[in-house]
């Protein structure tokens, strides 16, 4: 594995010049060294991985490439992956009488003790409302809440905490976007651009403002195996388009997209860009800034967070241009009886007593990906999806979506011998949590002339042994149903 | 197992090879049925007799093992039935996939197969997609209808 050096940047020629260098340099270090632990020992070199210049230049162009997707790798051999399992008291439970297995996190991820302690500590210690009181605990909230924007902001490597309004989720952080920045900045004639493999949230927001605007959406097509046909970009990206919203990693397909490319040609032609990144925030490193995109939206329950907490990422310039969005308390400097003043992002956008635990469980679950490391669990994740994504491959009359090789932590299939919610049923006879249906993509599932598919989809508390396990039980499916 | 309840080799064996699956082409109304929530459809011509009975019902469309043996029973038990026959059927039926019934009336006959539906809640709406259409048949009289299980 090679060693690990942190975030590769991403838009500065020279720093990344520089992180290559020190990249090599510490490979060949490493490499020098186990070596020579080698030679001492009485198994002898060939036990031990030989690495020279060449093949780190190789592993580089990997790793570059990798970093243009917004995906850095780090070794992830060295976390206990199996007792991370005990810190998420959930998965000790059984369903119909079999160990549960859990392969839904797409959907919402389990909660790791932290966070299920971070609330309860939180209304044990600190709860009050924020922003308003003068007494002690309206301070400890207040304290807690704004030190989770900050955790917030530094976890997508924003430039300040101002730029992270707290929202219910990805869905709400859009249709903020959609409406807010979307009802004054966008008009008839202009054009929001889009891919066929959007989640609904992040297609229904723009049909709404194009039904009242006049504006057009176009879709950038998903091809066979599942990337966007980047070819047909040049025609799609002209300069009526006002803005590009994509998702990072597609919650059906698994595809990755290439966010920092996608975000320069977006920008060449004047149009901003929104990046959904509800199904990556927990699972790769990001850095809003190295990837140049102008508004982020995710949730906190995908990354192991309590649901109705999320964030949208928006980069101050733009930000400070937003007119106000729903009304009422904790957004206004002052009122009276025909108009009112309002306050400065982020506050502007969260009217009304936020979720305040929320936010603090949402810091908590941040804190505990982040002593994993982000590098890891999607290099664990990976390994999952590759192997998950071989292994359905390969029973009999199954179909897969999505890129074979590099994937984000799911597998989307169809079963000839039997329809989705059959095979999701039957599952779950076995303790086995897979999910059957459209998953909030009709388009996508039109597109790929299917009225569902059956998704696995995983996180770091998941196994090689239980993805073995779901290979028996679809197995089992098949005859039953055939 | 409750999985083998639900699923009984009759649900099975209709999914597999669905009775009066095909087009009717002399059909007096056409009601094209869809349950959103999963993508699934069915196509139901109905053909009705001098007296408003049912005289013929083929389906097409595509879906679940439930929903496809769910209107594959349906339409060999309505034949010749009349709408009152019917509907009475669709209330007894409802019942039996929503209910601690025991097995249900014996007029239901083979319908009974799907009690096991009962515990599978998230499942019901597939059993019930094909009777939603078959109302929805009865409500037209003539031409062409839609039915969702989701109401908008």
């Amino acid at each position: 594995m090679p060693v690990r050096l942190g975030p590769m940047p991403l838009g500065n020629r020279r720093g990344r010049e520089y992180y290559r260098q020190s990249w090599i340099f510490a490979n060949a270090l490493r490499t020098t060294r186990s070596t020579l632990v080698a030679s001492q020992s009485p198994f002898g070199a060939a036990h031990f991985e030989r690495v020279t210049f060449d093949s780190l230049e190789y592993r580089w162009r990997i790793a570059e490439r990798e970093a243009d997707y917004g995906v850095h790798k780090a070794a992830c051999s060295t976390v206990d992956w199996k007792a991370l399992r005990e810190d998420f008291p959930i998965l000790r439970e059984q369903a119909h009488g079999h160990p549960l297995i859990y392969f839904d996190s797409a959907a919402t991820s389990q909660k790791p003790r932290a966070v299920i302690e971070a609330l309860r500590n939180f209304y044990e210690h600190e709860n009050a409302n924020v922003h308003r009181g003068l007494h002690t605990l309206s301070s400890r909230a207040t304290e807690a809440y704004e030190k989770a924007r900050q955790r917030v902001a530094e976890y997508i490597g924003a430039a300040s905490a101002d730029e992270i309004v707290f929202t219910r989720g990805t869905t709400e952080s859009i249709n903020l976007v959609a409406q807010a920045w979307g009802g004054k900045f966008v008009r008839e004639g202009d054009v929001i651009l889009l891919t066929e493999m959007e989640h609904h949230s992040n297609l229904v927001p723009w049909q709404l403002l194009a039904e009242r605007t006049g504006a057009r959406l176009r879709f950038v097509p998903v091809l066979d195996d599942g990337t966007l046909d980047l070819e047909q970009l040049p025609a799609l990206l002209t300069p009526e388009v006002k803005l590009f919203g994509f998702t990072h990693i597609s919650n059906s397909l698994g595809t990755i997209n290439p966010v920092a490319e996608l975000c320069e040609k977006a920008h060449a032609v004047g149009a901003l860009t929104l990046v959904d990144a509800a199904q990556s925030v927990g699972h790769l490193s990001i850095d809003v800034q190295e990837l140049g995109c102008d508004f982020m939206a995710f949730s906190g329950h995908k990354m192991c967070g309590p649901t109705g907490i999320g964030a949208l990422y928006t980069r101050r310039e733009i930000l400070d241009s937003i007119p106000p969005w729903h009304g009422g308390g904790e957004m206004i400097v002052s009122v009276a009886l025909e108009r009112s003043a309002f306050k400065k992002p982020p506050h502007r956008f969260e009217a009304g007593t936020p979720n305040i635990a929320g936010a603090i469980g949402l810091a908590a679950a941040i804190d505990y990906v982040d002593r994993i490391g982000r590098a890891a669990i999607f290099e664990h994740d990976s390994q999952l999806a590759r192997y998950a994504f071989e292994r359905v491959n390969e029973l009999p009359g199954t179909r897969v979506f999505g890129p074979a090789e590099e994937r984000g932590a799911l597998v989307g299939f169809v079963m000839e011998a039997a329809h989705p919610h059959d095979v999701t049923t039957f599952a779950d006879e076995y303790g086995l949590a897979l999910r059957g249906g459209h998953h909030c993509n009709q388009p996508l599932m039109r597109r790929f002339s299917v009225s569902g598919t059956t998704r696995a989809s995983f996180y770091f508390y998941n196994t090689m042994e239980e993805i073995d396990r779901m290979i028996e039980i679809l197995d089992k499916a098949a005859r039953f149903f055939s | 197992m409750e999985i083998e309840e639900l699923y009984q080799e009759v649900i099975l064996d209709h999914s597999r090879r669905p009775r009066n699956f095909g087009e009717l082409p002399d059909a007096a109304v056409r009601v094209h049925g869809d349950n959103p929530a999963c993508g699934d459809e069915i196509h139901l011509a109905v053909k009705f007799d001098g007296g408003g009975g049912l005289e013929d019902i083929k389906f097409t469309g595509r879906g679940c093992a439930i929903s496809q043996a769910s209107a594959s029973l349906m339409t060999m038990k309505l034949k010749g039935k009349s709408r009152g026959e019917a509907m009475e059927m669709l209330r007894a039926f409802h019942y039996l996939v929503t209910n601690d019934a025991g097995d249900g009336p014996k007029t239901l006959g083979d319908l009974r197969v799907m009690k096991g539906v009962r515990n599978f809640p998230q499942r019901v709406k597939c059993a019930m997609l094909p009777w939603r259409a078959i109302e929805q048949a009865f409500e037209q009289g003539a031409g062409e209808a839609t039915v969702s299980t989701e109401p908008a």
